[in-house]
């Protein structure tokens, strides 16, 4: 049943094309932005190369990997997710620029002059780039566990099955620790609004400090619970056999910094002049 | 309709905008004047919520703004400084804005041919001219068919064709019954865009007025006279409030009496008149003095 066409009232408001703001709209609206911008293309190129053929690398060189007691399966494909570690910084950089590129050319104000209410932009940005990272990582990674086991089992190295103790978490744990890498790297841009202090800190927090922490024998007790070591027990092992946090309690301390940026990001974002 | 009432903005102790108080009517174009520093700008961004008011409030067609259900069928902005990504192209960015009002590419590209940037659409705008950039930015403004236009400086960078543009632009959207507020520091510009105007001056408003009251009330109108009896035309005018001003050459400035009354009056004395023009003072004449006043009445009133 449809209801007969109703001849709008004349008003003296002007027309318009305008409709109201949704949480979706504005996803589609970051998407587009996301989409169009080559550094996106050009590190998320990056990131897979890396992923991918790193691992192959690793594979085709040093002694075939031989699974034992002391060599987990898991072990393995840790190593064969190396590039990993290369790659988190080229994805914190799409994370930090996803923000701090709006600051810097101006952006930011057409972006919320059209969303004054701000807080739609942040949630946005974060779902659409964990949105992409997530998946993109996740075929990444298992491109690697194929491509990096094909060739240790070639070469006369155990055969390792997805199945095998550790293994899936490994693989797929890689893919989460990046997509929360990503968001860390886009609450550090939305906090600082420059893109150098926001890729600088970055660069400090998942690169040199841990190295700091290693080598100062007071503070090394903290070592296990910095971003990068915390949710690398997710993935892999940094620290051994010693470190202190299971795999999942290690990404639940990551995500909890991922989760105090995001809130002191939102809170600058919605208190603090454009 | 804006409505802005005791607006006050204070970066630190520097007071950018000082408990400013007007009201921007739909249906004409209102020009925004002040001397660079005064809070053009400032305000511009409060009334787009980007900037937060120290105190006082901003209302955008009777509502606050930051809380409108549909901000792009409220507002449309244009701010001074480029505020576009130089990364994706002209389409990008605004098709970026549209998606948040669930606009549709039609309508992009509609604004696209609008403002004659259908041959760019395509390139990074990082690599367009201050002139393509602002056109950009009108384009993105008029994105949503807000109720109010607000456009800081829209003619900066325009050759005269652009400029020309943006004139019948402001005036067929304020005769289609939108709110339409503009500020540009081309004085001559504004007298021919703009019904009402309001003044700035460090922050305070001087005056809100017509262009018409503005430039008659800031400096008198006058006639110029062209005659080789200067001298004996000016005893035939003296009058109170009548003053003539005389440069030493054949030529002499009267005001306080009109152009008729000049003509009569040397006509029955047989005084040949070669040159008899009425002038208005400008916007510009008008705009300086305005302002001169407000300066020196705030650097006298710190002392």
């Amino acid at each position: 049943m449809s209801a007969p066409a109703v001849q709008a009232p004349a008003t003296a408001t002007p027309a318009t094309v305008a409709g109201p703001v949704t949480q979706a709209r504005v996803v589609r609206a970051e998407w587009t932005k996301l989409r169009a911008l080559r550094s996106t293309r050009w590190c998320g190129l990056g990131a897979i190369v890396l992923i991918v053929g790193l691992g192959a690398a690793i594979a085709e060189g040093g002694a075939p990997y031989q699974v034992t007691a002391a060599n987990p399966a898991a072990a393995a494909i840790s190593d064969a997710l190396l590039g990993l570690m290369f790659a988190q910084l080229m994805l914190g950089m799409v994370g930090v620029l996803a923000f701090s590129g709006e600051y810097g050319t101006g952006m930011i104000r057409a972006t919320l002059a059209v969303v004054p209410s701000r807080l739609p932009v942040l949630w946005a940005k974060l779902i659409v780039l964990g949105g992409l990272v997530l998946p993109v990582t996740l075929v990444c990674a298992l491109a690697d566990f194929f491509t990096a086991t094909a060739l240790e089992s070639a070469r006369g190295g155990s055969v390792i099955s997805l199945t095998a103790p550790g293994v899936l978490r490994t693989v797929a744990g890689s893919s989460l620790y990046l997509t929360v890498v990503v968001i860390i790297g886009l609450a550090l841009g939305a906090l600082l609004r420059k893109t150098a202090a926001a890729l600088a800190v970055f660069a400090a927090v998942f690169f040199v400090v841990p190295i700091v922490v290693n080598v100062l024998p007071k503070i090394t007790g903290f070592a296990p619970y910095l971003p990068s070591n915390a949710g690398g027990s997710l993935w892999g092992d940094p620290l051994g056999a010693a470190h202190p946090l299971s795999p999942w309690t290690g990404f639940a301390v990551l995500c909890g910094y991922a989760v105090v940026l995001t809130a002191a990001a939102a809170w600058r974002l919605r208190r603090q002049d454009a | 309709m804006i409505e802005i009432d005791g607006l006050t903005k204070r970066y630190g102790d520097k007071t950018a905008v000082d408990g400013l108080s007007f009201v921007v009517e739909p249906g004409v174009v209102t020009g925004f004047l002040g001397p660079n520093g005064a809070g053009k700008s400032t305000t511009m961004r409060m009334i787009a919520g980007l900037d937060r008011p120290t105190s006082g409030t901003v209302r955008v067609n009777g509502k606050h703004y930051p809380s409108s259900a549909a901000p792009m069928a409220e507002l449309g902005i244009l701010l001074d400084a480029r505020s576009v990504h130089p990364g994706l192209s002209a389409r990008s960015n605004l098709l970026a804005l549209a998606r948040t009002a669930g606009i549709g590419r039609h309508r992009v590209d509609e604004v696209i041919e609008l403002a004659g940037l259908s041959e760019v659409s395509g390139t990074r705008a990082g690599g367009f001219s201050l002139g393509m950039g602002q056109r950009l930015g009108v384009a993105a403004a008029l994105l949503g068919q807000p109720q109010t236009v607000v456009l800081d400086e829209p003619v900066n960078g325009l050759d005269p064709d652009g400029v020309r543009w943006i004139r019948l632009l402001l005036k067929s959207l304020a005769d289609e019954g939108r709110t339409v507020f503009v500020s540009s520091h081309l004085m001559s510009e504004m007298a021919q865009t703009a019904t009402q105007l309001v003044v700035l001056g460090r922050g305070k408003l001087i005056t809100e007025a017509s262009v018409e009251d503005f430039v008659d009330h800031a400096t008198g109108t006058g006639v110029l006279v062209r005659t080789p009896e200067t001298g004996r035309l000016g005893q035939l005018l003296a009058a109170p409030g009548v003053t003539v001003v005389n440069d030493g050459t054949d030529l002499i400035r009267v005001s306080g009496t009109t152009a008729e009354h000049i003509g009569a009056a040397a006509w029955r004395a047989h005084l040949p008149v070669y040159e008899l023009t009425p002038t208005h003072a400008s916007l510009e004449e008008a705009f300086m003095q305005v302002t001169r006043d407000s300066i020196e009445y705030h650097a006298g009133a710190t002392r």
